[in-house]
């Protein structure tokens, strides 16, 4: 085994552990941070991958936009939530063997199907080049082949700020 | 067990754990961030494929993802507080009235 495949085992049993957290933790600001410990040792694991673009990203906006967001919000709340200190409903037992179930069966498509190989699939098109992941590669392909869909998502987030605003207008206005 | 069936296994136990994080706790901050467990689950199944094949697209994909991502939790926090205020409490047991 090489020192790759170790630093792969490695923060695939990070995130894990960091999921595994998440459902114990009494406080939510423990759960952000085990999801933040999962989310970096994903983006370790896409780095590894050779994925760099999508490991600066998960970096840039999982946890540096998104988890600070939510940190933010669990600072502006009260501690004394009872949802904080009774964690659990009343579904549990189901909810597991709910949740075992789907990953059987998950697990089962999983590894009972093929997964297309880049040898394979230059076999299918023979013109294919395949790709390297560097930023340069992804920085051309994005603003050649998606640019239309580049732009579409400008106009999401802006409709997602307005929304945003109009749902914290709204609330206002019925409290006072 | 190769890299890939490691990385299907991890983002098969990803998204069970987030699965089990929604529908057993009670804090609806801790089941947004148990959404966002689910959602990393896909997308490291999402770059496993693209890895493996070694297409572009995928990546692309993932990055469109990833915004539609950030502004969905730009929503979906402004609505948990609002509901918050409006029950003085997280606990997703309060708008159990919702289930009709």
């Amino acid at each position: 085994m090489s020192g790759t495949d170790l630093l792969l085992w490695f923060f695939a049993a990070a995130s894990l552990a960091g999921g595994v957290l998440m459902l114990v933790a009494r406080h939510p600001m423990r759960v952000a941070l085990a999801l933040i410990g999962s989310m970096i040792s994903l983006a370790g694991i896409y780095a590894i991958l050779g994925v760099h673009v999508i490991a600066v990203f998960q970096v840039l906006i999982y946890v540096g936009a998104v988890m600070v967001f939510m940190v933010y919000v669990i600072m502006l709340l009260d501690v004394r939530d009872p949802s904080f200190l009774q964690r659990y409903g009343r579904a549990v037992v189901p909810a597991v063997a709910l949740a075992a179930l789907l990953a059987g069966a998950l697990g089962a498509a999983a590894g009972g199907g093929h997964t297309v190989t880049a040898t394979e699939l230059d076999a299918l098109q023979p013109g294919r080049t395949p790709a390297s992941f560097g930023v340069d590669a992804f920085s051309v392909s994005f603003l050649e082949r998606y640019w239309l869909h580049f732009e579409v998502t400008t106009v999401l987030l802006l409709a997602a700020v307005v929304a945003a605003i109009a749902v914290v207008r709204t609330g206002r206005r019925r409290d006072g | 067990m190769d890299r890939t069936q490691l990385l299907l296994a991890l983002a098969v136990s990803l998204f069970s754990l987030g699965f089990v994080g929604v529908m057993v706790r009670r804090n609806a901050l801790v089941l947004l961030m148990c959404m966002e467990l689910m959602l990393n689950g896909v997308i490291l199944s999402l770059v496993t494929f693209a890895s493996r094949s070694a297409t572009l697209d995928g990546a692309v994909l993932v990055f469109l993802v990833f915004v539609v991502a950030a502004a969905e939790i730009a929503i979906a926090i402004p609505i948990v507080l609002l509901l918050a205020r409006q029950r003085r409490t997280l606990d997703v047991g309060a708008w159990s009235e919702l289930k009709g």
